[in-house]
């Protein structure tokens, strides 16, 4: 053995740096599951293009782009929540975040509203229409849902204690998801209703 | 100071029982310890399910299963080899030896680790419990639609398949992403990306495949039970939609689920050959890269197992022509690790055998896969046996024989004692000898027109005698691994000689005490090299110098 012994190190990297890391690989694997879900969709497309026009005609495009721009603007308070964690305003934190919880549970009501509406329409899961979109549209939404839970679950530790100025990386990794999820819907609102 | 190793709470009561102490674990040795055991386990469960498929198949009209019965049986081979035998197996390896290879303490996230694992042995015992229920999955490991469906498939058979998947892969995803960032955040000082074992950069490769892969069967197995459950019709082409569908989304998955399950076995490769030849492995960067061409390559011929199906022309000439592709950076893996050899001072150990074993295995069965890849070859032998004995020359002869290198290699760090080398000598020749004789004759078997999947065939169609003797292959297979299991019981019973470097070895792992202590080092020696601890024995001829 050499003389030259080097003492151990107890971590080289912080470990909310890793937990970032971890999450961009797990936003990596998420594209490849929304890219399968939207291959479908446009396989759908292509195999039943009369009522893929004919039911694309029929959806609500003021509805949803009023659903997207309700998204986006919960993105923006995501930005402004950790923007005030930073400053050290656990208040402006709770308040953006409520602001998150309130827009996010207007988007799952607007799709719901759309779900009914096509719904009697005659268009359910048993279509060649429905069966993608309402799968995809489906999965979307309940990554809205499990950001919204996040958001509450937050909200307690908030409560508790649990952010600061200098421990903000858990409403970070939070944001990254959260426009993750938006950009999705984007994609989404742009292949499904307006092309 | 964040300590990298997560205890829960209630750790230090677990602690008095050694039970707990085992179920409550998050050290990374003793859950890739969990992880081999129970694989393992799984593994001679799938084993025990081979031998029955070759005795239902031993003589023309046996009646030792049924079809019904061996529509299952063959199934959840298919499916406890993949999923609960390989791919744990290459896990568990990863979780024992890569933080100790790159100089960690822990994997970076240890209760996701324990989570993984306890995913993984729940979807296991879940899709087994499918036989008390009802009857296990029938249709095949990759569960083509539309024979999944409602219509063909009533029962609750592959709903337990598509939740069994679902909880599998989501327990292999996390732990992809805990490998991967593992080795990207851990590394020891001085270790740079470059300089990682072959082992951890398979690892890493693998474990990028997976984390891009995973998603899309979850997809395929969630489209399923929508289809099957809610009504929508995915998979129905009458009604809009596309079994075709179905298999391009499971094998974009299950090509890339191939490399997933040879990966970390060439990785194990690239370890053992060098230490046992003397040698550092031959061109490493070459390897390195030939990795990450398969990692990129193995994404782009999941085609090649659909050529039966009539696709366009010009689909076809891409996927055969990338899967020829695919051939030359494994062909590199084979010339490095002869090159490796060539001149080296050889040492015949147990392990040393089981690599070379794999070398020649592997080569046929690479062979064979360049015949399947060419299309009017495929045409002919596609489903027939010709297939079967491909890619089990690639997956026994490969996998298994790379883990069994691993095994005798590693043992000795993770338990403190060598295992019996006459009894490893015995074990790898009649592994040999078995496996050759079940996979060899299946190539002539398929020429001849023998499908894969029957349960049965006619007397008279000539396939008696290699049938027979293929069963004979297997039994002796299987006392092979017998003697495996008893030299591990019986080193087991010696005391322990805890000897750190057994093999006189190149890396970190065998830098510390074995097996190590419960945060691995007390000190390093300086990383400056990919071979630190040859380095730091031989000062007078460092790699660095």
């Amino acid at each position: 053995m050499s003389e030259e012994i080097y003492p151990i190190h107890e971590a080289y990297v912080p470990q909310r740096d890793n937990n970032k890391m971890g999450f961009w690989v797990f936003l990596s694997g998420e594209v490849i599951l929304f890219g399968t879900l939207i291959g479908s969709f446009m396989l759908f497309r292509h195999r039943n293009p009369e009522q893929f026009a004919e039911v694309t005609a029929t959806l609500n495009i003021p509805l949803i782009a009023l659903n997207t721009f309700i998204l986006i603007l919960s993105s923006f308070l995501v930005v402004r929540a950790l923007e005030s964690l930073r400053n050290g305003s656990l208040k402006g934190l709770r308040l953006n975040l409520i602001g998150v919880l309130v827009l996010g549970a207007l988007f799952l009501g607007g799709q719901a509203y759309e779900w009914i509406e096509l719904r009697n329409h005659g268009i359910w899961l048993d279509s060649a229409f429905g069966t993608p979109f309402f799968t995809t549209t489906g999965i979307h939404g309940t990554h809205v849902f499990i950001g919204l839970l996040w958001v509450i679950f937050i909200l307690i530790g908030i409560g508790k204690g649990a952010y600061s100025k200098q421990r903000f990386h858990g409403v970070e990794v939070f944001g990254l998801y959260w426009h993750f999820v938006d950009v999705v819907w984007i994609v989404l609102f742009t292949l499904f209703y307006l092309i | 100071m964040t300590t990298q190793t997560g205890t829960f709470p209630y750790m230090r009561r677990a602690e008095k029982s050694k039970f707990l102490s085992w179920a409550l674990t998050t050290d990374h040795k003793r859950i890739g310890i969990l992880y081999l055991v129970t694989a393992f386990f799984f593994f001679l469960v799938g084993g025990i399910e081979a031998l029955l498929i070759r005795l239902q198949l031993a003589a023309p009209g046996a009646e030792v299963l049924g079809p019904d019965a061996y529509n299952q049986v063959f199934t959840m081979h298919g499916m406890t080899m993949i999923f609960l035998g390989a791919m744990p197996i290459a896990i568990g390896f990863a979780n024992y030896m890569v933080p100790l290879m790159i100089g960690a303490k822990d994997m970076v996230f240890p209760k996701l680790n324990a989570l993984s694992y306890w995913m993984f042995i729940f979807g296991g015992i879940f899709m087994y419990s499918s036989f008390l229920l009802g009857g296990a999955p029938d249709k095949g490991w990759f569960a083509y639609a539309p024979m999944t469906m409602p219509a063909y498939s009533p029962g609750m058979r592959m709903d337990f398949w598509a939740l069994g998947v679902i909880v599998l892969v989501v327990s292999s995803t996390v732990g992809s992403i805990n490998i991967i960032v593992t080795i990207l955040q851990m590394r020891a000082r001085g270790m740079r990306i470059t300089q990682v074992p072959m082992f951890v950069w398979n690892m890493l490769i693998t474990s990028f495949i997976g984390v891009f892969a995973f998603p899309s069967v979850l997809v395929a197995a969630a489209l399923l039970l929508l289809d099957r459950q809610l009504g929508t019709q995915f998979f129905n082409t009458g009604a809009g939609g596309d079994a075709m569908l179905w298999q391009h989304i499971f094998w974009f998955f299950g090509h890339p689920e191939v490399y997933i399950l040879i990966l970390p076995a060439m990785g194990i490769m690239s370890e053992v050959v060098p230490v046992f030849s003397r040698k550092p492995l031959f061109g490493f960067t070459i390897i390195a890269f030939s990795t990450a061409a398969i990692g990129v390559l193995s994404f782009m011929v999941w085609a090649h197992h659909m050529f039966s199906t009539g696709m366009s022309q010009i689909a076809l000439l891409f996927f055969a022509a990338d899967s020829f592709l695919i051939g030359v950076p494994t062909g590199i893996k084979i010339f490095s690790w002869l090159a490796t050899m060539w001149g080296g001072k050889i040492r015949f150990t147990t392990s040393m055998l089981f690599a070379m074993g794999f070398i020649v295995m592997f080569v046929i069965g690479g062979i064979t896969g360049i015949h399947v890849a060419s299309v009017p070859l495929d045409w002919q032998v596609t489903d027939s046996y010709y297939v079967v004995g491909h890619f089990h020359y690639v997956l026994f002869g490969g996998t298994i024989l790379g883990f069994l290198a691993g095994l005798f290699y590693w043992f000795p760090k993770m338990s403190g004692r060598l295992l019996g080398e006459r009894m490893g000598k015995l074990s790898f020749w009649t592994i040999m000898i078995g496996m050759n004789m079940v996979f060899l004759p299946m190539h002539y078997l398929g020429l001849a027109g023998m499908p894969r999947r029957v349960y049965t065939y006619p007397a008279d169609a000539g396939w008696a005698f290699w049938n027979m003797f293929e069963t004979w292959g297997a039994f002796i297979t299987a006392t092979g691994f017998l003697f495996i299991i008893i030299n591990i019981v019986m080193t087991l019973r010696r005391p322990a000689t805890h000897e750190a470097d057994p093999w006189d070895g190149y890396t970190l792992e065998w830098a510390t005490s074995s097996p190590p202590p419960p945060e691995n080092f007390d000190s390093l020696p300086p990383v400056r090299s990919r071979r630190p601890l040859w380095d730091a024995k031989h000062p007078d001829m460092a790699d660095t110098h």
